[in-house]
């Protein structure tokens, strides 16, 4: 295998070149941009990349322009796993047969939560179930953001999107988020990972083990989006910290099955007074200004609520006692 | 004429034939899902896989949309795909089958044509296929089991040629082929190999500045699927229609080459003639209908009526020269359709030749008869009678009803 080395060093980040290249037509401030050219320096060789349809997909392949130095392919919306599927297939019969120049190829299937909490999920529950050797990874922005910030399964309850509109009688997405991860780990597949660009050595080093790990694995990234969460664009690596800080988007891992929290949220597990309340985290974002109108206030305790519950969930799941403040 | 390979004679239902000419044809990637009629390729693919007959990855997908986004992908990889479906699995892919003509992937796929939902119906007709007319791939349409074996291994030529770079599907009525055993001469898997060769690229220019094979290969990067504008959308489109344009004589030509091989060709490969030389009144149909249609042409000959046929076999591209040289002298024409196109005034194939007729210098009298949906079984004695409406429109020369329904209760 040809692997390079990674010592998750500033320096070596640095020296290794870029493979999403600048360029792009990404907003400012675009999470998902920092998540791709951070996931792209953290893979270890050849390299084939299949990206659903979605923003990240728009605004790097415009022809005849290419934001990609890496081999890349896009079909459609709900294809990124399938698409996968057929690469993988393709490089293992042609490595057989002798037609392939390379000792081991890379699969990535980028997707966001359009594409993998919705319209995707069949094909990336299928490409799963089959044990394809590929990395899913899943930006998540939290909504149809390259349409015009739709609801999506991943869209978090309580946040206004122009398909949930806060309105007079309904204020903003009743529903809550798909837990999406906990579905992946339900596959028995070898390796989940949640991760937040924030930590960038944490989301780094699962980007690695996801390609290391033989068979699929999935990878869901914290992708904060400035014109969906209509947000100031300087901010978005402090929402991504801050999301993980108030356990609304807790990191972990699962290897074969065995959950276990990552350092970030660990280190909220073990000092339960650092885990920062929900509003923190909201409060800025203005998919969420509805939520601190007095009229609304069951909603903000129902995020907290909410949130609480999940995060006492996962650390059950990973064998600690949940402790309190 | 080149001496044609020792063959064999087997006997084989449509569905197997085409998983025997897949087996043969050196495929990589097989990603598919079962539907009625296909299910007999898969389940003999299946066979081939789990007893190591065959050297292709078979990816058992979750649906049909899977199947040909996996397919897509395979052949963008390098690999030489094939998929086959029917029906409702045709139309759940229909969105990926621009995406696989747009990629210029050569992906072949077996189509066991059947009727769609409502009401539910599993039996053989067009409606499947002629609702994928222009999703850009070629379309070829067997008229027994041995053309769809002899087809699927010409697909593979056809649709990897670098002057076309189109997907092809072939047909095969549903059940009437694909689950009736014929006998069917099979080419040794060595001659099969050679024909189809190993899968060619084109050599085009990267990002990079740098000529290289056209596929996903990490020594030189090549983003395929991108999203192309106003300013460069329309060209993409116009060059597919070019490789339709090259189709023509690649389609030919393979026939020949197949014959050289085979002693088997289907008439020019684009349309087959039957009786047409001196014909007054002819029919065209496409699939197994021409078997049938065959004897009924031989029976009204032997009556001495200038009866004559023209079977489609290659329906796109549409060979529009050969159709109007070959009915040039035909006076009274019957279009037959296994589909209807609702509210469109008449069906999907009589549209097509009503227009190629447009500008032609003599027009036939045109009629369209809808027939067989949902596979109901059509008569040697109702193909009969369409000869006698042609004959009876050449006396009065009127065409009373141009769009009729055959073998319709009430």
């Amino acid at each position: 295998m040809t692997t390079q080395e990674w010592k998750f060093t500033a320096k070596d980040i640095a020296e290794k070149p870029d493979l999403f290249l600048a360029g792009h037509r990404a907003c400012a401030g675009c999470g998902p941009a920092t998540v791709f050219r951070m996931i792209m320096k953290a893979t270890r060789g050849p390299t084939i990349v299949t990206e659903a349809t979605g923003c990240m997909e728009v605004v790097s392949s415009i022809y005849p322009y290419t934001s990609w130095a890496v081999p890349w392919l896009h079909t459609a919306f709900e294809t990124s796993a399938s698409n996968a599927s057929g690469i993988e297939a393709a490089l293992k019969i042609m490595k057989k047969k002798g037609r392939l120049n390379h000792e081991h190829v890379d699969v990535i299937a980028f997707a966001g939560d359009g594409g993998t909490y919705d319209i995707g999920i069949q094909a990336l529950s299928g490409a799963v179930e089959r044990g394809h050797d590929f990395l899913f990874v899943l930006y998540d922005n939290e909504a149809y953001m390259n349409t015009g910030i739709q609801r999506s399964g991943g869209t978090p309850h309580g946040a206004a999107t122009t398909t949930s509109p806060a309105g007079k009688s309904i204020p903003g997405k009743l529903e809550y988020k798909k837990p999406i991860a906990d579905i992946m780990v339900a596959h028995n597949m070898p390796y989940v990972a949640t991760a937040s660009p924030y930590y960038w050595k944490d989301l780094m080093t699962k980007v690695r083990k996801g390609l290391e790990v033989e068979g699929p694995a999935f990878l869901h990234v914290f992708a904060p989006c400035p014109r969906g969460w209509r947000s100031d664009p300087a901010k978005s690596m402090e929402y991504s910290k801050l999301a993980v800080e108030s356990c609304v988007f807790p990191v972990w891992e699962s290897v074969n099955g065995h959950c276990q929290l990552s350092i970030p949220s660990k280190l909220i597990s073990l000092a339960p007074q650092k885990k920062r309340p929900v509003d923190e985290y909201l409060k800025g974002q203005g998919r969420f200004r509805h939520i601190f109108k007095p009229q609304n206030k069951k909603l903000l305790v129902d995020v907290q609520r909410m949130t609480d519950a999940r995060w006492e969930c996962l650390l059950r799941k990973c064998g600690e006692t949940p402790k309190t403040a | 004429m080149q001496k044609t390979v020792k063959q064999e004679m087997t006997a084989l239902a449509g569905d197997q034939a085409v998983a025997y000419a897949v087996k043969q044809s050196d495929v990589d990637v097989v990603a598919a899902y079962p539907i009625t009629p296909q299910t007999i390729i898969v389940e003999k693919f299946s066979e081939y896989v789990a007893d190591g007959e065959v050297e292709t990855e078979f990816v058992c997908v979750e649906s049909e949309h899977s199947a040909m986004a996996a397919s897509i992908a395979a052949s963008a990889t390098g690999a030489r795909a094939f998929t086959a479906t029917a029906s409702a699995g045709l139309a759940l892919m229909h969105e990926m089958l621009f995406v696989a003509s747009g990629c210029r992937t050569p992906v072949v796929m077996a189509v066991a044509n059947r009727a769609l939902s409502a009401p539910l119906n599993i039996h053989g007709d067009h409606s499947d296929s002629m609702a994928q007319r222009d999703s850009g791939w070629i379309q070829l349409y067997a008229e027994n089991s041995q053309e769809a074996y002899d087809s699927i291994i010409q697909a593979f030529r056809i649709a990897e040629n670098l002057d076309v770079l189109l997907p092809v599907m072939v047909g095969l009525d549903g059940f009437t082929l694909s689950h009736t055993l014929e006998n069917v001469e099979t080419l040794p898997e060595e001659a099969v190999k050679e024909f189809v060769g190993v899968r060619k690229f084109p050599n085009v220019l990267t990002h990079n500045g740098k000529t290289a094979p056209f596929k996903l290969d990490p020594a030189n990067p090549m983003t395929m699927g991108p999203i192309a504008l106003q300013n460069y959308y329309f060209e993409f489109k116009r060059q597919q229609e070019e490789g339709m344009e090259h189709a023509v004589n690649v389609i030919q030509e393979v026939n020949n080459e197949y014959a050289k091989i085979s002693g088997r060709s289907y008439g020019n490969g684009l349309v087959e003639k039957y009786c047409l030389e001196d014909a007054e009144v002819a029919a065209i149909c496409l699939g197994s209908t021409a078997g049938t249609m065959k004897t009924v042409v031989d029976d009204l000959r032997q009556e001495g009526i200038k009866a004559g046929l023209l079977r489609l076999r290659t329906f796109r591209p549409l060979p529009v020269e050969e159709i109007r040289s070959a009915l040039a002298n035909v006076k009274a024409l019957a279009v037959m359709d296994k589909c209807m196109s609702f509210g469109g005034n008449g069906g999907p194939v009589f549209h097509e030749f009503r227009h190629l007729f447009y500008d032609a210098a003599k027009r036939p009298y045109i009629v369209n008869y809808i027939y067989g949906l949902g596979g109901r079984d059509t008569s040697p004695r109702e193909l009969r009678s369409i000869y006698e409406t042609l004959q009876g429109i050449l006396q009065t020369g009127c065409v009373e009803k141009p769009i009729q329904y055959l073998g319709l209760r009430g």
